[in-house]
């Protein structure tokens, strides 16, 4: 079947099995390769993108159910050649080691700070509660959060 | 505790990662990531059964499959002298079973198609008939005379035994305990757990038919390992194989040994004549790669009225699932486990392995300690909390007693290890104070008299641990892998414009070598860090090793490191010293500089001479000339970290849930390189001793099936299950080490699963609990508050 999916802002009509779940859609037929897949059971959350604005588990949902809509992928969060606070913040504090669940947890982690700009540790945890990390046992990745919230980006505009 | 510290620009502190520029924009490579021109996909098909004769497989309608190139069983591999491998513990692993299935999850046939979906349905076509036999789940009746045995393939092989292992003095050890005031002994099960990644493993095989070369892109912590495995395994010559390790996704030992479907996807490219990319699922990455632990053990320590330790034994059952394939140096088939004296002094001790096979998956050494470290220290911590109960002591006052104190090292332990350097009580001292321990205890017996009065407050419970770490394996002549000695090599090359390029043979899974190498450089050098390239992962590029495993990296390959940059720094010397024409016992290395002895207006930088080094100033007779150096660093010894470690806990006795309320960690891992990233490695490290006290557990059933086989079933901890983890540190540099570094990444996954163990098990005092099994699940917990401990293995009802 043939699909149109807006994803970072462009346009990608392909041809599609109906079965191709969105994570292989980004990563195989789009090549966009940041966007990682680590369960078989929507468990650990590495493939986390945005659709339409909001994150979702793209190893949960078929390419086919994209079609018509926008996605979002950490390719896609910087913006205008500048990275966003968030990329920032997990760079500074240390957020990351080994990096594959980074992608997952900064979508997350963006999306948290459009709805909530000054969230408490707490919150920050909950809202990455649906995600693995096994490297950092999470304390920096909360606190890159918090530098994200502290360090706005200039011009930022909430979505 | 702070990350955001100073952040040097030369040398070490807690510089910023130079890998995080590509990690934070989605732009790694990892294994998945290889796409090349032409390539097919492979999948594999497993066992369902733990146990089973293959009657016959038919593999004619997945061939039929318009996707399909090419099927690919145990019967093909034989005729390719291939369908078994050497294990690095010098047995042997089915790559593909011809005769009989022996764990659930086993590699039964490979499937190559143009893409992965169609490999994946080509895998339904496969018809397998089986036979269906006994299994053996438990360890424990593996060596009954009725046991099935699993490795009739091996013709000396009439029973299910792997081999017999001692270390101590069993008379000396025996004397002690008969002579004791108090002996106490417990039955400790060190679980079946999995380390788990958050990426799978996989590999991408190319072998170019013109060349002969073979390009393996493949999810490896010792890509040089590989390489010479695959050359002895397969008779490829070895300077035709080029192993790509490229960005990890997390290893923690779960990546070091060679797995059925790497060779499957070279094989594949063999037999195809194109790229083979093999990727596994979460499933099968938990049912079949290596596991860790599964140590049953039997403690006894012995001790005076007043609390002094004289002696420890312990008895151990070790399951190896149906292969033995533990990654051990060839003398020590029980690893490092012999260490399990731990921190303390005392007279004798005495440990004995026993090690079976079952119908379980192979491995054993993976996940943080691969050396079977993590089993001893969690013995003797536990062991050494039974004694402070029995006693009546509090156990943090007991270890106090009992630690080596800092004029006993270099401390030779009775099991034969020689303790580099330590400060024992300091660090205990210093977690005591952090976690503010005496309040602590004043608080729990608050709650405790509350609960007298009827009210409904939490248990309490504060859990110590101390653990003493070996790593960095290790000096060539006691230690070797598969025959190949465990020295590391490395190489620099300092290019005209002061620019360096160094290449290690360790490989990174997330520990940020290729910051905190350019830091050492730096250190030495005098060079910015982001001047300094760090080239690792690709056999082509970078000399022998034998990989990252075991905390090894900073041990060995950091001191290669720290040592060819002082060769460079004496190639320099002489450069220089031609450059200001003076000798060089006229120089002196100062502020990054080689300086004419008390003249600061007299020197050299390395960027200046090494533009000198490439240019056509005379050097003197037999200098050739440029300032690359190479060298390969033997360990004159292990290096021994060290840590105490304080966790608190509330224990809802009705419902058994724990919740961790505090940890508190000072780690020693001498100096530090990069604070900033060694406290990363011990956050990570603690949350894995979370995992496992607390969640994480590969449980069978009566017909061996897995019970933990994803992550619905399989439990890992989440940031709601970690606390905010308090962190302290001490330094004691390692004496021999030539930085006095001693490697930190499986500290605190060592350190931390008997912090949590005794803090829970000091809860339930009040009822008289004295051990139950890990994890503690709310439901092992609760069954212990009844009385009835679980057995957390097997999940036989
Ligand atoms: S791949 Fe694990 S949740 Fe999507
Ligand atoms: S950084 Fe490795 S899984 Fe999170």
């Amino acid at each position: 079947m043939q699909i149109t999916v807006t994803v970072n802002g462009t346009a990608y009509t392909e041809e599609v099995e109906p079965r191709l779940l969105l994570v292989h859609f980004l990563r195989q037929t789009l090549g966009l390769t940041g966007t990682h897949w680590g369960c078989d059971t929507s468990n650990c959350g590495t493939c986390v993108v945005w659709f339409d604005g909001k994150p979702v588990k793209s190893c949960t949902m078929l390419a086919a159910m994209a079609d018509g809509h926008e996605i979002r992928t950490v390719e896609g969060l910087e913006r205008d050649g500048a990275l966003d606070p968030v990329q920032q913040g997990f760079m500074e504090c240390h957020g990351l080691q080994c990096g594959f669940c980074t992608p997952g947890m900064m979508m997350t982690a963006r999306s948290l700070l459009d709805t909530n700009p000054d969230p408490s540790d707490d919150e920050i945890r909950e809202a990455i509660s649906g995600q693995l990390c096994r490297c950092t046992g999470y304390e920096n990745i909360v606190r890159a959060v918090r530098w994200a919230a502290e360090h706005p980006a200039q011009e930022e505009v909430t979505t | 505790m702070t990350v955001t510290e100073e952040r040097p620009t030369v040398g070490f502190g807690s510089t910023l990662r130079k890998e995080d520029v590509r990690f934070v924009r989605g732009k790694g490579t990892y294994v998945d990531d290889v796409n090349l021109p032409g390539m097919l996909h492979g999948a594999m098909l497993r066992s369902p059964f733990a146990h089973a004769r293959i009657v016959s497989i038919d593999t004619s309608a997945a061939e039929a499959h318009p996707g399909v190139k090419a099927v690919i069983t145990g019967e093909t591999l034989a005729g390719l002298n291939l369908a078994w491998m050497p294990t690095l513990s010098y047995d042997t692993q089915a790559v593909l079973a011809t005769d009989k299935v022996r764990f659930q999850g086993q590699e039964v046939a490979f499937v190559i198609a143009e893409d992965h979906y169609s490999a994946r349905d080509a895998l339904e076509l496969i018809e397998v008939e089986y036979e269906e036999l006994p299994v053996v789940v438990d360890a424990k009746k593996a060596l009954d005379a009725d046991a099935p045995v699993i490795r009739d393939d091996k013709e000396e092989q009439s029973n299910n035994h792997i081999y017999d292992w001692e270390a101590g003095d069993k008379a000396a050890t025996d004397e002690v305990f008969s002579s004791a005031d108090v002996v106490v002994a417990e039955d400790i099960l060190y679980p079946r757990t999995h380390p788990a990644p958050l990426e799978t493993c996989g590999a991408v095989a190319d072998m170019d038919k013109v060349t002969g070369k073979l390009t393996v892109w493949t999810t490896t912590q010792a890509p040089h390992a590989h390489r010479t495995v695959y050359a002895l395994v397969a008779g490829l010559p070895e300077h035709k194989i080029r192993i790509i390790s490229p960005d990890i996704g997390g290893g923690f030992g779960g990546k070091v040994g060679i797995y059925p479907g790497y060779v499957l996807a070279i094989v594949g490219s063999i037999v195809a004549g194109k790229p083979v990319k093999w990727v596994e699922d979460r499933s099968e990455h938990l049912m079949s790669t290596a596991f860790a632990r599964d140590y049953h053990m039997r403690g006894e320590i012995a001790a005076t009225r007043d609390g002094k330790i004289l002696g420890l034994r312990v008895n151990t059952l070790a399951d190896h699932g149906a292969f033995h394939s533990t990654a051990q140096p060839t003398k020590f088939p029980a690893g490092f486990f012999h260490v399990f004296t731990g921190s303390y002094d005392l007279q004798a001790a005495h440990c004995k392995v026993t090690a079976v096979y079952t119908n379980k998956a192979p491995g054993g050494v993976a996940y943080a300690c691969s050396f079977r470290i993590t089993e001893a220290v969690y013995l003797v911590e536990r062991m050494v909390e039974l004694l402070a109960r029995e006693l009546d002591m509090d156990p943090a006052e007991l270890r106090m007693k009992n630690l080596l104190r800092p004029e006993q090292f270099p401390y030779t332990t009775p099991t034969g290890w020689e303790y580099d350097s330590g400060d024992y009580q300091k660090t205990l001292t210093k977690a005591m104070e952090m976690a503010g321990y005496q309040q602590l205890r004043a608080e729990q017996a608050d709650r405790l008299r509350r609960r007298e009065q009827g009210e409904n407050v939490p248990l309490m419970g504060i859990g110590v641990s101390f653990f003493t770490e070996a790593v960095g394996a290790g000096p060539r002549k006691h230690m070797d892998i598969l025959g190949l000695g465990m020295a590391d090599g490395a190489e620099l090359r300092v290019h005209p414009t002061g620019k360096a390029v160094l290449r290690i043979s360790v490989q990174t899974q997330g520990q940020g070598h290729e910051t905190t190498f350019a830091q050492i450089v730096g250190n030495e050098l005098g060079l910015p860090t982001e001047d300094i390239e760090v080239v690792h992962g690709d056999t082509d590029q970078t000399p022998f090793g034998l990989g990252t495993y075991g905390s090894r990296s900073t041990p060995v390959s950091g001191a290669a490191t720290a040592v060819v940059a002082r060769k460079v720094r004496e190639r320099a010397r002489i450069v220089a010293a031609a450059m200001l024409e003076v000798s060089t016992d006229d120089l002196e290395w100062q502020e990054n500089r080689w300086q004419v002895r008390g003249d600061p207006e007299k020197a050299k930088t390395i960027q200046e001479i090494a533009l000198a080094a490439h240019s056509s100033l005379e050097l003197p007779e037999g200098i050739e000339g440029h300032l690359d150096a190479t060298t390969v660093y033997n360990p004159p010894n292990l290096t021994y970290p060290f840590g105490a470690y304080i966790c608190v806990v509330d224990v809802d006795p009705d419902t058994g849930q724990v919740h961790l309320r505090r940890f508190i960690a000072v780690d020693d891992c001498g100096v530090r390189i990069n604070p900033m990233i060694v406290e990363g490695q011990i956050h990570g490290g603690l949350a894995d001793g979370v995992g496992m006290a607390l969640m994480q557990v590969m449980a069978f059933d009566a017909d061996g099936n897995h019970m933990g086989a994803n992550f619905m079933d399989y439990l890992l901890p989440t940031a709601k299950e970690c606390p905010s983890w308090e962190l302290g540190e001490t330094v004691t540099p390692s004496p021999h080490h030539p930085i006095g570094a001693k490697g930190v990444g499986e500290s605190a996954t060592v350190g931390s699963p008997a912090a949590i163990v005794n803090a829970v098990m000091d809860a339930l005092k009040p009822y008289g609990v004295r051990h139950a099994d890990m994890p503690l699940s709310p439901a092992a917990v609760w069954s212990a508050i009844q009385g009835r401990p679980l057995r957390t293995d097997l999940a036989i009802t």
